[in-house]
Protein backbone atom coordinates (compact mmCIF):
# COMPACT_ATOMS: atom_id res chain seq x y z
CA UNK A 1 0.00 0.00 0.00
CA UNK A 2 1.24 3.16 -0.84
CA UNK A 3 0.94 6.72 0.62
CA UNK A 4 -2.35 7.67 1.88
CA UNK A 5 -3.73 6.92 -1.80
CA UNK A 6 -7.00 7.73 -1.15
CA UNK A 7 -10.14 5.70 -3.10
CA UNK A 8 -11.57 7.52 -6.34
CA UNK A 9 -15.14 7.01 -7.43
CA UNK A 10 -13.55 5.47 -10.35
CA UNK A 11 -12.25 2.68 -8.03
CA UNK A 12 -16.02 2.43 -6.19
CA UNK A 13 -17.55 1.91 -9.60
CA UNK A 14 -14.34 -0.97 -10.49
CA UNK A 15 -14.75 -2.58 -7.43
CA UNK A 16 -18.70 -2.83 -7.74
CA UNK A 17 -18.52 -4.00 -10.76
CA UNK A 18 -15.99 -6.86 -10.02
CA UNK A 19 -18.43 -7.46 -6.87
CA UNK A 20 -21.48 -7.28 -9.14
CA UNK A 21 -23.27 -4.58 -7.05
CA UNK A 22 -25.22 -1.72 -8.44
CA UNK A 23 -24.65 1.26 -6.32
CA UNK A 24 -26.85 4.42 -6.29
CA UNK A 25 -24.74 7.58 -6.67
CA UNK A 26 -25.67 8.20 -2.95
CA UNK A 27 -24.25 5.06 -2.08
CA UNK A 28 -20.83 5.53 -4.46
CA UNK A 29 -20.02 8.59 -2.69
CA UNK A 30 -20.92 7.89 1.16
CA UNK A 31 -18.48 4.01 0.07
CA UNK A 32 -15.84 5.88 -1.11
CA UNK A 33 -16.05 7.83 1.96
CA UNK A 34 -15.89 5.31 4.06
CA UNK A 35 -13.57 2.72 2.39
CA UNK A 36 -11.21 6.53 2.33
CA UNK A 37 -11.39 6.15 5.98
CA UNK A 38 -10.84 2.49 6.28
CA UNK A 39 -7.99 1.77 4.24
CA UNK A 40 -6.33 4.82 5.76
CA UNK A 41 -6.76 3.34 9.08
CA UNK A 42 -5.44 0.11 7.56
CA UNK A 43 -2.34 2.06 6.63
CA UNK A 44 -0.29 1.50 9.74
CA UNK A 45 0.06 -1.90 9.16
CA UNK A 46 3.57 -0.31 6.70
CA UNK A 47 4.72 0.34 10.08
CA UNK A 48 5.64 -3.50 10.47
CA UNK A 49 8.62 -5.02 8.42
CA UNK A 50 7.06 -8.34 7.26
CA UNK A 51 9.46 -8.62 4.68
CA UNK A 52 10.59 -12.16 6.37
CA UNK A 53 7.48 -12.98 7.49
CA UNK A 54 5.54 -15.97 6.18
CA UNK A 55 2.17 -15.40 5.17
CA UNK A 56 -0.92 -16.78 7.87
CA UNK A 57 -3.65 -17.97 5.77
CA UNK A 58 -5.29 -19.94 8.10
CA UNK A 59 -4.23 -21.14 11.64
CA UNK A 60 -4.03 -24.89 11.25
CA UNK A 61 -0.55 -24.38 9.41
CA UNK A 62 0.70 -22.62 12.88
CA UNK A 63 -0.37 -25.89 15.29
CA UNK A 64 2.58 -28.12 13.55
CA UNK A 65 2.03 -30.92 15.50
CA UNK A 66 -1.16 -30.35 17.23
CA UNK A 67 -2.85 -32.04 14.29
CA UNK A 68 -1.55 -34.04 11.69
CA UNK A 69 -1.66 -33.09 8.12
CA UNK A 70 -5.16 -34.28 6.33
CA UNK A 71 -5.96 -35.73 9.26
CA UNK A 72 -9.13 -35.02 8.74
CA UNK A 73 -9.91 -35.54 5.37
CA UNK A 74 -12.43 -38.52 4.58
CA UNK A 75 -12.35 -41.62 2.52
CA UNK A 76 -13.30 -40.76 -1.54
CA UNK A 77 -16.12 -42.80 -1.10
CA UNK A 78 -19.41 -42.44 -3.15
CA UNK A 79 -22.30 -41.52 -0.86
CA UNK A 80 -26.09 -39.96 -0.92
CA UNK A 81 -26.08 -36.25 -1.26
CA UNK A 82 -28.82 -34.36 -0.50
CA UNK A 83 -32.09 -35.11 -2.22
CA UNK A 84 -32.21 -32.20 -5.79
CA UNK A 85 -36.15 -32.08 -5.21
CA UNK A 86 -35.53 -30.20 -1.93
CA UNK A 87 -32.23 -28.91 -3.29
CA UNK A 88 -34.43 -27.07 -6.26
CA UNK A 89 -37.31 -26.29 -3.82
CA UNK A 90 -35.39 -23.64 -2.34
CA UNK A 91 -34.80 -21.81 -5.50
CA UNK A 92 -36.49 -18.61 -7.10
CA UNK A 93 -37.40 -19.53 -10.53
CA UNK A 94 -36.19 -23.62 -11.43
CA UNK A 95 -38.12 -26.63 -12.93
CA UNK A 96 -38.20 -30.06 -11.84
CA UNK A 97 -34.33 -30.29 -12.23
CA UNK A 98 -32.67 -26.55 -13.88
CA UNK A 99 -32.33 -23.11 -12.53
CA UNK A 100 -33.98 -20.86 -14.94
CA UNK A 101 -32.28 -17.68 -15.52
CA UNK A 102 -32.62 -15.01 -17.61
CA UNK A 103 -31.50 -15.95 -21.26
CA UNK A 104 -27.98 -15.13 -21.29
CA UNK A 105 -26.76 -15.44 -25.24
CA UNK A 106 -28.16 -13.47 -27.70
CA UNK A 107 -28.86 -14.39 -30.98
CA UNK B 1 -18.37 1.59 40.40
CA UNK B 2 -21.24 1.66 42.27
CA UNK B 3 -22.75 -2.06 42.46
CA UNK B 4 -26.36 -2.49 42.04
CA UNK B 5 -26.86 -5.73 44.98
CA UNK B 6 -30.11 -6.75 43.90
CA UNK B 7 -28.92 -7.58 40.14
CA UNK B 8 -27.99 -11.08 39.40
CA UNK B 9 -25.13 -11.96 37.56
CA UNK B 10 -25.73 -15.13 36.55
CA UNK B 11 -28.35 -18.39 36.06
CA UNK B 12 -28.84 -21.46 38.19
CA UNK B 13 -27.40 -24.16 36.00
CA UNK B 14 -30.52 -26.28 34.50
CA UNK B 15 -28.63 -28.75 32.20
CA UNK B 16 -27.88 -31.76 34.95
CA UNK B 17 -31.02 -31.77 37.00
CA UNK B 18 -32.74 -31.91 33.44
CA UNK B 19 -30.94 -34.65 32.87
CA UNK B 20 -31.98 -36.21 36.77
CA UNK B 21 -35.62 -35.00 35.91
CA UNK B 22 -35.45 -33.15 38.73
CA UNK B 23 -36.25 -29.97 36.28
CA UNK B 24 -39.26 -30.59 33.83
CA UNK B 25 -39.00 -29.38 30.11
CA UNK B 26 -42.19 -28.38 29.95
CA UNK B 27 -41.62 -25.57 32.52
CA UNK B 28 -38.38 -24.59 31.47
CA UNK B 29 -39.59 -24.26 27.82
CA UNK B 30 -43.38 -22.39 29.38
CA UNK B 31 -40.85 -20.18 30.80
CA UNK B 32 -38.79 -19.50 28.08
CA UNK B 33 -41.98 -18.78 25.96
CA UNK B 34 -44.00 -16.55 28.69
CA UNK B 35 -40.78 -14.04 28.61
CA UNK B 36 -40.93 -14.36 24.35
CA UNK B 37 -44.11 -13.38 25.03
CA UNK B 38 -44.11 -10.50 27.29
CA UNK B 39 -40.59 -8.92 25.69
CA UNK B 40 -40.11 -10.41 22.61
CA UNK B 41 -41.91 -7.49 20.38
CA UNK B 42 -39.65 -4.92 22.09
CA UNK B 43 -36.55 -6.53 22.27
CA UNK B 44 -36.79 -8.60 18.78
CA UNK B 45 -34.39 -11.25 19.64
CA UNK B 46 -36.41 -14.15 18.33
CA UNK B 47 -37.21 -13.62 14.09
CA UNK B 48 -39.26 -17.23 14.09
CA UNK B 49 -40.33 -19.06 17.02
CA UNK B 50 -41.28 -23.00 16.67
CA UNK B 51 -43.90 -22.84 18.98
CA UNK B 52 -46.00 -25.98 18.36
CA UNK B 53 -42.69 -28.34 17.51
CA UNK B 54 -40.89 -27.31 20.68
CA UNK B 55 -43.58 -27.60 22.84
CA UNK B 56 -44.55 -31.38 21.25
CA UNK B 57 -40.82 -32.24 21.95
CA UNK B 58 -40.82 -31.44 25.53
CA UNK B 59 -43.62 -33.11 26.68
CA UNK B 60 -41.85 -36.16 24.87
CA UNK B 61 -38.62 -35.20 26.59
CA UNK B 62 -40.71 -35.35 30.18
CA UNK B 63 -42.79 -38.57 29.25
CA UNK B 64 -39.68 -40.10 29.10
CA UNK B 65 -38.39 -43.03 31.64
CA UNK B 66 -35.30 -41.71 33.40
CA UNK B 67 -32.97 -44.33 32.49
CA UNK B 68 -33.47 -43.36 28.57
CA UNK B 69 -34.12 -39.63 29.69
CA UNK B 70 -30.82 -39.95 31.63
CA UNK B 71 -28.91 -40.77 28.57
CA UNK B 72 -29.71 -37.34 26.62
CA UNK B 73 -27.01 -35.46 27.88
CA UNK B 74 -29.20 -31.82 27.34
CA UNK B 75 -32.78 -33.87 27.21
CA UNK B 76 -35.47 -31.24 27.27
CA UNK B 77 -33.11 -27.90 27.59
CA UNK B 78 -34.71 -24.91 25.65
CA UNK B 79 -31.95 -23.83 22.57
CA UNK B 80 -32.52 -21.11 20.70
CA UNK B 81 -30.10 -20.71 17.03
CA UNK B 82 -28.80 -17.62 15.81
CA UNK B 83 -30.54 -17.49 12.31
CA UNK B 84 -27.37 -18.17 10.23
CA UNK B 85 -27.32 -21.90 11.05
CA UNK B 86 -29.16 -24.08 9.30
CA UNK B 87 -32.35 -25.84 10.96
CA UNK B 88 -34.00 -28.09 8.57
CA UNK B 89 -37.97 -26.94 8.45
CA UNK B 90 -37.22 -23.48 10.28
CA UNK B 91 -36.74 -20.30 7.82
CA UNK B 92 -32.63 -19.35 7.75
CA UNK B 93 -32.34 -15.09 6.50
CA UNK B 94 -29.25 -14.28 7.85
CA UNK B 95 -30.75 -11.38 8.90
CA UNK B 96 -30.72 -10.62 5.32
CA UNK B 97 -33.32 -9.63 2.56
CA UNK B 98 -31.64 -11.70 0.35
CA UNK B 99 -32.69 -14.82 2.33
CA UNK B 100 -36.52 -13.85 2.89
CA UNK B 101 -38.22 -17.05 2.13
CA UNK B 102 -35.45 -19.23 1.91
CA UNK B 103 -36.22 -23.03 3.78
CA UNK B 104 -32.73 -24.54 4.10
CA UNK B 105 -32.83 -28.24 3.17
CA UNK B 106 -30.67 -29.80 5.68
CA UNK B 107 -29.57 -28.99 9.44
CA UNK B 108 -26.42 -27.61 10.97
CA UNK B 109 -24.14 -30.16 12.25
CA UNK B 110 -23.82 -28.40 15.61
CA UNK B 111 -27.83 -28.22 15.85
CA UNK B 112 -28.19 -31.82 14.73
CA UNK B 113 -25.96 -32.45 17.81
CA UNK B 114 -28.13 -30.37 20.16
CA UNK B 115 -31.68 -32.28 19.11
CA UNK B 116 -29.50 -35.28 19.08
CA UNK B 117 -28.79 -34.67 22.91
CA UNK B 118 -32.63 -33.88 23.60
CA UNK B 119 -32.40 -30.25 23.11
CA UNK B 120 -35.59 -28.57 22.12
CA UNK B 121 -35.21 -26.23 19.35
CA UNK B 122 -37.19 -22.81 20.36
CA UNK B 123 -36.41 -21.06 17.09
CA UNK B 124 -34.51 -18.26 15.42
CA UNK B 125 -32.44 -15.81 16.56
CA UNK B 126 -31.69 -11.95 15.49
CA UNK B 127 -28.21 -11.14 14.48
CA UNK B 128 -26.67 -8.52 12.50
CA UNK B 129 -26.67 -9.26 8.37
CA UNK B 130 -24.11 -12.03 7.66
CA UNK B 131 -22.98 -11.61 11.50
CA UNK B 132 -21.28 -8.54 10.30
CA UNK B 133 -21.36 -5.98 12.63
CA UNK B 134 -20.79 -4.90 16.35
CA UNK B 135 -24.29 -3.50 17.63
CA UNK B 136 -27.34 -5.26 16.02
CA UNK B 137 -27.99 -2.65 14.07
CA UNK B 138 -27.81 -4.22 10.63
CA UNK B 139 -30.27 -6.73 10.73
CA UNK B 140 -32.79 -6.53 7.95
CA UNK B 141 -35.33 -7.59 10.34
CA UNK B 142 -34.89 -4.40 13.01
CA UNK B 143 -32.51 -4.30 15.72
CA UNK B 144 -32.20 -6.09 18.87
CA UNK B 145 -32.81 -4.10 22.20
CA UNK B 146 -30.65 -5.49 25.33
CA UNK B 147 -32.95 -6.12 27.94
CA UNK B 148 -30.47 -4.45 30.39
CA UNK B 149 -31.58 -0.95 28.96
CA UNK B 150 -33.66 -1.13 25.87
CA UNK B 151 -32.13 2.33 24.61
CA UNK B 152 -28.94 0.32 24.32
CA UNK B 153 -27.39 -2.04 21.63
CA UNK B 154 -26.96 -5.70 22.76
CA UNK B 155 -23.69 -6.28 20.98
CA UNK B 156 -23.27 -8.23 17.44
CA UNK B 157 -23.38 -9.90 15.84
CA UNK B 158 -25.44 -12.84 18.04
CA UNK B 159 -27.43 -9.66 19.56
CA UNK B 160 -30.20 -11.92 19.64
CA UNK B 161 -28.39 -14.83 21.12
CA UNK B 162 -27.28 -12.66 24.06
CA UNK B 163 -30.23 -10.77 24.04
CA UNK B 164 -32.41 -13.86 24.53
CA UNK B 165 -30.30 -15.62 27.69
CA UNK B 166 -30.37 -12.07 29.48
CA UNK B 167 -34.72 -11.93 28.80
CA UNK B 168 -34.82 -15.94 30.03
CA UNK B 169 -36.45 -16.78 26.07
CA UNK B 170 -33.96 -19.37 26.64
CA UNK B 171 -31.69 -20.68 29.01
CA UNK B 172 -28.80 -21.20 26.17
CA UNK B 173 -28.73 -19.67 22.43
CA UNK B 174 -25.73 -20.68 19.90
CA UNK B 175 -23.81 -17.69 18.36
CA UNK B 176 -20.92 -17.76 15.98
CA UNK B 177 -17.98 -15.32 16.01
CA UNK B 178 -16.00 -14.48 13.45
CA UNK B 179 -14.34 -10.62 15.50
CA UNK B 180 -15.74 -10.78 18.98
CA UNK B 181 -19.72 -11.81 18.32
CA UNK B 182 -20.09 -14.51 21.11
CA UNK B 183 -18.20 -12.68 23.81
CA UNK B 184 -18.63 -9.10 22.74
CA UNK B 185 -23.01 -9.20 22.84
CA UNK B 186 -22.58 -11.87 26.14
CA UNK B 187 -20.82 -8.69 27.69
CA UNK B 188 -23.26 -6.38 26.82
CA UNK B 189 -26.01 -8.72 28.16
CA UNK B 190 -24.64 -9.61 30.94
CA UNK B 191 -24.54 -13.58 29.78
CA UNK B 192 -21.68 -16.42 29.13
CA UNK B 193 -20.50 -16.45 25.88
CA UNK B 194 -18.08 -19.00 24.88
CA UNK B 195 -15.57 -18.91 21.88
CA UNK B 196 -14.04 -22.79 21.37
CA UNK B 197 -11.05 -22.95 19.32
CA UNK B 198 -11.02 -23.32 15.72
CA UNK B 199 -11.80 -26.43 14.34
CA UNK B 200 -13.58 -27.29 17.89
CA UNK B 201 -17.18 -27.20 16.39
CA UNK B 202 -18.17 -28.14 12.88
CA UNK B 203 -19.55 -25.49 10.79
CA UNK B 204 -21.34 -27.17 8.30
CA UNK B 205 -24.76 -25.46 8.25
CA UNK B 206 -23.32 -22.20 8.78
CA UNK B 207 -24.13 -19.81 6.30
CA UNK B 208 -20.50 -18.31 6.10
CA UNK B 209 -19.16 -14.71 6.98
CA UNK B 210 -15.25 -15.65 6.83
CA UNK B 211 -14.18 -19.22 6.62
CA UNK B 212 -10.53 -18.89 8.51
CA UNK B 213 -12.43 -16.59 10.88
CA UNK B 214 -15.92 -18.54 11.83
CA UNK B 215 -16.31 -20.15 15.35
CA UNK B 216 -19.48 -21.67 16.35
CA UNK B 217 -20.29 -21.89 20.07
CA UNK B 218 -22.74 -21.18 23.22
CA UNK B 219 -24.24 -18.87 25.51
CA UNK B 220 -25.76 -19.66 28.55
CA UNK B 221 -26.51 -17.94 31.78
CA UNK B 222 -24.05 -19.48 33.64
CA UNK B 223 -20.90 -21.05 32.61
CA UNK B 224 -21.88 -24.41 33.54
CA UNK B 225 -24.45 -25.19 31.06
CA UNK B 226 -22.11 -23.40 28.95
CA UNK B 227 -19.26 -25.97 29.29
CA UNK B 228 -22.66 -28.89 29.12
CA UNK B 229 -23.34 -27.30 25.30
CA UNK B 230 -19.93 -26.99 24.39
CA UNK B 231 -19.52 -30.37 24.99
CA UNK B 232 -21.92 -31.87 22.94
CA UNK B 233 -21.42 -29.64 19.81
CA UNK B 234 -17.67 -29.84 19.80
CA UNK B 235 -15.60 -32.73 17.89
CA UNK B 236 -15.17 -33.86 14.52
CA UNK B 237 -17.22 -33.73 11.20
CA UNK B 238 -17.03 -35.54 8.35
CA UNK B 239 -19.18 -32.63 6.38
CA UNK B 240 -16.49 -29.96 7.64
CA UNK B 241 -12.86 -30.62 6.78
CA UNK B 242 -11.33 -27.84 8.86
CA UNK B 243 -12.96 -29.56 12.19
CA UNK B 244 -10.76 -31.07 14.86
CA UNK B 245 -10.10 -35.18 15.21
CA UNK B 246 -8.94 -33.70 18.51
CA UNK B 247 -10.59 -35.53 21.67
CA UNK B 248 -13.25 -33.71 23.25
CA UNK B 249 -12.99 -33.85 26.96
CA UNK B 250 -15.79 -33.30 29.31
CA UNK B 251 -16.08 -30.12 29.97
CA UNK B 252 -17.72 -29.77 33.21
CA UNK B 253 -15.42 -32.09 35.05
CA UNK B 254 -12.29 -30.24 36.64
CA UNK B 255 -14.86 -27.19 36.71
CA UNK B 256 -14.61 -26.35 40.24
CA UNK B 257 -11.22 -27.22 40.78
CA UNK B 258 -10.59 -23.01 41.18
CA UNK B 259 -7.38 -20.95 39.74
CA UNK B 260 -5.21 -21.80 42.49
CA UNK B 261 -1.54 -22.25 41.39
CA UNK B 262 -3.05 -21.14 37.66
CA UNK B 263 -0.69 -18.92 35.71
CA UNK B 264 -2.84 -16.06 34.48
CA UNK B 265 -1.02 -13.47 32.16
CA UNK B 266 -2.77 -10.21 32.63
CA UNK B 267 -1.46 -8.28 29.09
CA UNK B 268 -0.89 -4.27 29.10
CA UNK B 269 -2.14 -3.81 25.86
CA UNK B 270 -5.55 -4.62 26.88
CA UNK B 271 -5.67 -1.84 29.43
CA UNK B 272 -4.52 1.43 27.86
CA UNK B 273 -6.57 4.25 26.20
CA UNK B 274 -10.04 4.13 25.32
CA UNK B 275 -10.82 1.37 28.06
CA UNK B 276 -13.80 2.81 30.34
CA UNK B 277 -13.00 3.43 33.94
CA UNK B 278 -15.70 1.15 35.03
CA UNK B 279 -14.85 -1.38 32.98
CA UNK B 280 -11.18 -1.36 34.12
CA UNK B 281 -12.07 -0.96 37.93
CA UNK B 282 -14.60 -3.98 37.46
CA UNK B 283 -11.94 -6.24 35.52
CA UNK B 284 -9.15 -4.76 37.85
CA UNK B 285 -11.11 -5.85 41.05
CA UNK B 286 -12.02 -9.54 39.61
CA UNK B 287 -8.37 -10.30 38.78
CA UNK B 288 -7.60 -8.87 42.19
CA UNK B 289 -9.94 -11.49 43.76
CA UNK B 290 -8.48 -14.22 41.15
CA UNK B 291 -4.99 -13.16 42.45
CA UNK B 292 -6.50 -13.85 46.44
CA UNK B 293 -7.94 -17.03 45.39
CA UNK B 294 -4.46 -18.04 44.75
CA UNK B 295 -3.87 -17.33 40.91
CA UNK B 296 -0.43 -16.16 40.19
CA UNK B 297 -1.28 -13.01 37.88
CA UNK B 298 1.59 -11.87 35.52
CA UNK B 299 1.81 -9.33 33.45
CA UNK B 300 2.26 -10.13 29.91
CA UNK B 301 3.17 -8.14 26.71
CA UNK B 302 1.10 -9.02 23.06
CA UNK B 303 2.75 -6.41 21.53
CA UNK B 304 1.37 -6.55 17.90
CA UNK B 305 -2.48 -5.74 19.49
CA UNK B 306 -2.71 -2.57 17.90
CA UNK B 307 -2.43 -4.43 14.65
CA UNK B 308 -5.80 -6.39 14.85
CA UNK B 309 -8.43 -4.75 14.32
CA UNK B 310 -6.66 -3.33 10.63
CA UNK B 311 -5.40 -6.85 10.06
CA UNK B 312 -9.20 -8.33 10.75
CA UNK B 313 -10.77 -5.89 9.08
CA UNK B 314 -8.75 -6.71 5.40
CA UNK B 315 -8.68 -10.56 5.94
CA UNK B 316 -12.57 -10.85 7.27
CA UNK B 317 -14.16 -8.46 4.26
CA UNK B 318 -11.55 -10.28 1.77
CA UNK B 319 -12.80 -13.93 2.97
CA UNK B 320 -16.55 -12.09 2.68
CA UNK B 321 -16.17 -10.84 -0.67
CA UNK B 322 -15.86 -14.76 -1.67
CA UNK B 323 -18.18 -16.84 0.29
CA UNK B 324 -20.45 -13.66 -0.41
CA UNK B 325 -20.52 -14.57 -4.49
CA UNK B 326 -22.78 -17.37 -3.98
CA UNK B 327 -25.76 -15.00 -3.58
CA UNK B 328 -26.62 -14.11 -6.67
CA UNK B 329 -30.76 -14.63 -6.87
CA UNK B 330 -30.59 -17.93 -8.40
CA UNK B 331 -30.58 -21.13 -6.37
CA UNK B 332 -32.17 -19.70 -2.76
CA UNK B 333 -33.99 -16.63 -1.57
CA UNK B 334 -34.89 -13.23 -3.53
CA UNK B 335 -34.69 -12.53 -6.57
CA UNK B 336 -35.41 -8.80 -7.95
CA UNK B 337 -37.80 -8.87 -10.45
CA UNK B 338 -37.88 -7.07 -13.53
CA UNK B 339 -33.96 -7.98 -14.45
CA UNK B 340 -33.86 -8.78 -18.52
CA UNK B 341 -30.13 -10.07 -18.68
CA UNK B 342 -28.31 -11.94 -16.90
CA UNK B 343 -25.84 -9.48 -15.20
CA UNK B 344 -29.08 -7.38 -14.31
CA UNK B 345 -30.65 -9.76 -12.36
CA UNK B 346 -27.13 -10.11 -10.21
CA UNK B 347 -26.51 -6.54 -9.68
CA UNK B 348 -30.42 -5.79 -8.62
CA UNK B 349 -30.88 -8.82 -6.90
CA UNK B 350 -27.90 -7.55 -4.64
CA UNK B 351 -28.73 -4.55 -4.34
CA UNK B 352 -32.18 -5.02 -3.30
CA UNK B 353 -30.96 -8.26 -1.11
CA UNK B 354 -27.58 -6.70 1.09
CA UNK B 355 -27.95 -3.79 3.64
CA UNK B 356 -25.60 -1.12 3.91
CA UNK B 357 -22.63 -3.04 6.18
CA UNK B 358 -22.87 -6.09 3.88
CA UNK B 359 -21.81 -4.54 0.67
CA UNK B 360 -19.28 -2.02 2.61
CA UNK B 361 -17.49 -5.05 3.57
CA UNK B 362 -18.03 -6.76 -0.16
CA UNK B 363 -16.42 -3.63 -1.76
CA UNK B 364 -13.59 -3.43 0.73
CA UNK B 365 -13.02 -7.08 0.38
CA UNK B 366 -13.21 -7.06 -3.43
CA UNK B 367 -10.66 -3.89 -3.14
CA UNK B 368 -7.92 -5.50 -0.78
CA UNK B 369 -8.22 -8.60 -2.72
CA UNK B 370 -7.90 -6.92 -6.90
CA UNK B 371 -5.33 -7.05 -8.87
CA UNK B 372 -2.51 -4.31 -7.90
CA UNK B 373 -4.08 -4.09 -4.20
CA UNK B 374 -3.54 -7.70 -2.81
CA UNK B 375 0.10 -7.57 -1.89
CA UNK B 376 -0.04 -4.79 -0.28
CA UNK B 377 -2.85 -5.06 1.79
CA UNK B 378 -4.15 -9.06 1.86
CA UNK B 379 -0.78 -10.52 1.88
CA UNK B 380 0.75 -8.02 4.18
CA UNK B 381 -2.33 -8.37 6.72
CA UNK B 382 -1.93 -12.44 6.53
CA UNK B 383 1.58 -11.86 7.25
CA UNK B 384 0.47 -9.77 10.45
CA UNK B 385 -1.98 -12.12 11.36
CA UNK B 386 1.22 -14.68 11.86
CA UNK B 387 2.77 -12.11 14.29
CA UNK B 388 -0.30 -11.94 15.79
CA UNK B 389 -0.80 -15.57 16.57
CA UNK B 390 2.87 -16.18 17.71
CA UNK B 391 2.28 -13.10 20.26
CA UNK B 392 -0.50 -15.60 21.69
CA UNK B 393 2.00 -19.01 21.70
CA UNK B 394 4.65 -16.92 23.66
CA UNK B 395 2.91 -15.57 26.09
CA UNK B 396 1.18 -19.11 26.46
CA UNK B 397 4.51 -20.70 27.22
CA UNK B 398 4.43 -18.52 30.20
CA UNK B 399 0.70 -18.71 31.51
CA UNK B 400 -1.79 -20.72 31.38
CA UNK B 401 -4.71 -18.72 30.56
CA UNK B 402 -4.53 -14.69 29.66
CA UNK B 403 -7.27 -12.04 31.17
CA UNK B 404 -8.62 -9.07 29.65
CA UNK B 405 -11.99 -6.94 29.69
CA UNK B 406 -14.08 -8.18 26.69
CA UNK B 407 -15.08 -4.65 25.58
CA UNK B 408 -13.77 -1.23 26.04
CA UNK B 409 -17.17 -0.02 27.08
CA UNK B 410 -20.73 -1.06 28.50
CA UNK B 411 -23.63 -1.43 25.46
CA UNK B 412 -23.38 1.99 23.80
CA UNK B 413 -26.73 3.12 22.78
CA UNK B 414 -28.75 2.75 19.63
CA UNK B 415 -27.54 4.92 16.70
CA UNK B 416 -24.62 6.15 18.21
CA UNK B 417 -21.86 4.78 16.34
CA UNK B 418 -24.17 3.55 13.50
CA UNK B 419 -22.90 6.31 11.17
CA UNK B 420 -19.80 5.57 11.56
CA UNK B 421 -17.99 2.46 10.41
CA UNK B 422 -14.85 2.66 12.10
CA UNK B 423 -15.78 3.68 15.41
CA UNK B 424 -18.08 0.31 15.25
CA UNK B 425 -14.97 -2.10 14.37
CA UNK B 426 -13.14 -0.41 17.05
CA UNK B 427 -15.76 -1.83 19.68
CA UNK B 428 -14.03 -5.25 18.66
CA UNK B 429 -10.99 -3.88 19.88
CA UNK B 430 -10.32 -6.63 22.42
CA UNK B 431 -11.69 -9.81 20.78
CA UNK B 432 -10.54 -10.02 17.22
CA UNK B 433 -7.22 -11.34 18.12
CA UNK B 434 -8.90 -14.44 19.27
CA UNK B 435 -10.00 -15.21 15.96
CA UNK B 436 -7.18 -14.27 13.86
CA UNK B 437 -4.73 -17.00 16.77
CA UNK B 438 -7.56 -19.65 16.39
CA UNK B 439 -7.50 -19.63 20.45
CA UNK B 440 -10.78 -19.85 22.35
CA UNK B 441 -12.04 -18.11 25.41
CA UNK B 442 -15.33 -16.81 26.78
CA UNK B 443 -16.54 -14.00 28.46
CA UNK B 444 -18.07 -14.01 31.78
CA UNK B 445 -20.01 -11.16 33.26
CA UNK B 446 -17.66 -10.12 36.29
CA UNK B 447 -19.64 -6.62 37.17
CA UNK B 448 -22.37 -3.90 36.66
CA UNK B 449 -21.99 -0.09 35.93
CA UNK B 450 -23.33 2.68 37.45
CA UNK B 451 -25.68 2.82 34.83
CA UNK B 452 -27.29 -0.54 35.63
CA UNK B 453 -25.16 -1.88 32.47
CA UNK B 454 -23.45 -5.63 32.58
CA UNK B 455 -19.52 -6.14 32.29
CA UNK B 456 -17.37 -8.79 30.87
CA UNK B 457 -14.03 -10.26 31.71
CA UNK B 458 -12.39 -12.23 28.71
CA UNK B 459 -10.53 -15.38 28.95
CA UNK B 460 -8.30 -16.05 26.47
CA UNK B 461 -6.82 -19.55 26.47
CA UNK B 462 -4.82 -22.02 24.71
CA UNK B 463 -5.87 -24.04 21.29
CA UNK B 464 -8.08 -26.63 22.46
CA UNK B 465 -8.00 -25.64 26.35
CA UNK B 466 -11.38 -24.92 26.71
CA UNK B 467 -11.25 -26.58 30.12
CA UNK B 468 -9.07 -24.38 31.87
CA UNK B 469 -10.79 -21.02 29.94
CA UNK B 470 -14.26 -22.45 31.94
CA UNK B 471 -12.89 -23.49 35.02
CA UNK B 472 -11.30 -19.51 35.63
CA UNK B 473 -14.94 -18.73 34.48
CA UNK B 474 -16.11 -20.82 36.90
CA UNK B 475 -13.94 -19.30 38.85
CA UNK B 476 -15.23 -15.71 38.45
CA UNK B 477 -18.69 -16.95 38.56
CA UNK B 478 -18.20 -18.06 42.15
CA UNK B 479 -16.59 -14.55 42.85
CA UNK B 480 -19.45 -13.20 42.52
CA UNK B 481 -21.78 -15.22 43.92
CA UNK B 482 -19.76 -15.07 47.24
CA UNK B 483 -19.33 -10.94 46.93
Amino acid sequence: MTERDAVSLEDVRRVAELAQLELSSDEETRMQRDLSAILGYVQQLNELDTAKVEPLAQIAALLHGAERENASLREDEVRASLERKRVMASAPVADESYFKVPKVIER
Amino acid sequence: MAKNTTQKLFTDPVVAGLRAGERKATVLLHESLDAIDARNKRVNAYLSVAREHATARAAEIDAMAPAERGKLRLAGLPCGIKDVLTVEGLPATASSRILKGYQPPYTATAVQKLIDAGAVIVGKLNCDEFAMGSSNENSAYGVVRNPHGEDRVPGGSSGGSAAAVAAGMAPVTLGTDTGGSIRQPAAFCGVVGVLPTYGRVSRYGLIAFASSLDRVGPLAGNVRDAAEVLGVIAGHDVMDATSSTAPVPDYTEGLDKGVKGMRLGVPAEYFGEGLDPEVREAVEGTIARLKAEGAEVKPISLPHTRYAVPTYYVIATAEASANLARFDGVRYGFRAPEAETLAQMYRKTRDLGFGAEVKRRILLGTYVLSAGYYDAYYKKAQQVRRLLAQDFLNAFAEVDAIVTPTTPTPAFKIGEKSDDPLAMYLADIYTVTANLAGICGASVPCGVSKDGLPIGIQILGKHFDEATVLRVGQAVERLQETA
